[in-house]
């Protein structure tokens, strides 16, 4: 038995600053990523010929590109025409970008399935599109992309671990680091995995706090 | 009630789906305080009649005016024209997410740009009219059919229209619950609120209407006061739908 053969005292540090820093990651990303999904989604939806085209190309490119490609490219590719970002900008970007064209595809079905006669009654009553928007159809549609929303944070979470192929001393790269200097990659791992297990968990009982509460009467299930 | 003050004109309003004409040319003027009532056979055009006054369907050409102000063409403008000519529809269509309360305040907040508390006020005001004051914080899915027209009657009240405009209001609505819906709308025509209503309901369209417009095809075929209808020669037409109406 060659388990715990390290001193505790030496990992808590590291993992603790680690953690911070996937935390930051994950909280900076999301908003950024649930309102780029907004944007891409509504352009679609709403946007003329060519910011319609625009949007679905935005998300076609990076629904199709893998996220560790697209972080090299904005990290390891993007200083060879000028543009740099440190490590950590360089992730968050990416995160923002990908999780938001995902994020878009769930709107853009919640904002599909709500019925036109919401829209014409909101510009009878004298609002202007945006306005109709904003105040009739979003609040509808995110209800209905809830679930689809809620599994891409939760992807979020776990693919924020990516950072660390691009240098950034998240939980996951603190943890690799430390467990290759002690050569303890398994108690190490194991504990990094309860570690997102937990997150996940948190973030799944959040949101289906978030859902009971913004739930309404006869509109969609929870 | 009906003054001689023409409120809304209608002028050789054509509208076409592909092959289809589905508006030849239809004018008529509408008097602050009257009711007109449009019948004819399904697809003759009534609704998207209705719809071209507040331009939710564009008309091909003909032009259409509110107090002497021309709302075809209007741009932006068309936003404040809007807010005058009310619409009821046959489904409702009111906004599922929000209560009865919400489903009157939001246009008063977000388009009359009323502070919370005028909002609130004005809107149980109208909710009250309705006979929906026990009602206020339900949602739309735990009303009644004819609840729920009446929430919708309260939402387009609550802007102060000049004229309101009903697109087969009770097509969807139970016996019992016609009733209801039709009985606040009769005090909205005593009331004197210009009403242009496109109905199945005949003996109401009888009872409330100044006048009765019969349209076809695309045109109004024939029009004038209900009194009129039993007797007159220029209500032939009329007459022959009404008769296959009651089979």
């Amino acid at each position: 038995m060659t388990l715990l053969q390290f001193d505790f005292d030496l990992l808590l540090p590291v993992l603790y600053q680690g953690a911070l820093v996937t935390f930051a990651l994950i909280l900076i990303s999301a908003p950024f990523g649930f309102l780029n999904g907004i944007l891409i989604a509504v352009g679609r939806v709403y946007g003329n010929r060519f910011i319609s085209t625009l949007c679905h190309g935005y998300v076609l490119f990076f629904k199709g590109c893998p996220l560790l490609l697209l972080l090299f490219i904005i990290y390891f590719g993007l200083p060879s025409i000028g543009i740099t970002f440190t490590a950590f900008t360089s992730a968050v970007i990416g995160f923002i970008l990908c999780n938001g064209a995902y994020n878009s595809e769930y709107l853009r079905g919640g904002i599909q399935s709500i019925p036109a006669g919401q829209m014409t009654a909101a510009l009878s009553l004298g609002m202007s599109r945006s306005q109709a928007v904003r105040s009739i159809i979003l609040p509808q549609a995110l209800r209905r992309s809830l679930p689809g929303l809620s599994n891409e944070f939760i992807y979020l979470i776990k693919y924020s671990s990516l950072a660390y192929m691009i240098t950034v001393v998240e939980i996951t790269g603190a943890a690799k680091a430390f467990a290759t200097k002690h050569f303890a990659f398994f108690e190490v791992f194991i504990l990094i995995g309860l570690f997102y297990l937990g997150l996940v968990t948190i973030a799944g009982y959040v949101i289906s706090r978030v859902e009971k509460r913004i739930a309404i009467p006869g509109f969609g299930g929870t | 009630m009906m003054t001689d003050e023409i409120i809304l004109r209608v002028q050789e309003i054509h509208k076409r789906y592909g092959e289809n004409e589905v508006l030849k040319g239809v004018s008529f003027d509408v008097r602050r305080g009257e009711t007109k009532v449009f019948i004819g056979p399904s697809g003759t055009g009534k609704s998207t009649l209705l719809r071209c006054i507040n331009q939710l369907t564009v008309p091909d050409s003909g032009s259409i005016w509110l107090n002497g102000e021309e709302v075809t063409h209007a741009g932006p403008a068309i936003n404040l024209y809007r807010q005058k000519i009310g619409m009821v529809f046959q489904n409702f269509n009111l906004f599922d997410h929000l209560t009865a309360l919400g489903n009157v305040e939001i246009a008063l907040l977000r388009v009359k740009k009323m502070s919370r508390q005028e909002a609130r006020k004005k809107a149980l005001m109208e909710l009250e009219q309705v006979g929906l004051s026990d009602k206020v914080n339900s949602y739309p899915a735990e009303l009644s059919g004819g609840q729920a027209q009446r929430l919708s009657i309260a939402r387009a009240l609550a802007m102060d229209p000049e004229v309101i405009l009903f697109d087969e209001p009770t097509s969807s609505l139970d016996p019992e619950l016609t009733r209801e819906v039709l009985e606040v709308m009769r005090r909205l025509a005593r009331n004197g609120m210009t009403m242009l209503i496109v109905t199945h309901e005949m003996g109401f369209a009888l009872s409330v209407a100044n006048e009765i417009l019969f349209m076809e095809h695309g045109l109004i075929a024939e029009k004038g006061p209900p009194s009129e209808i039993p007797t007159s020669p220029d209500f032939t037409r009329t007459r022959r739908f009404l008769g296959s109406f009651q089979d």
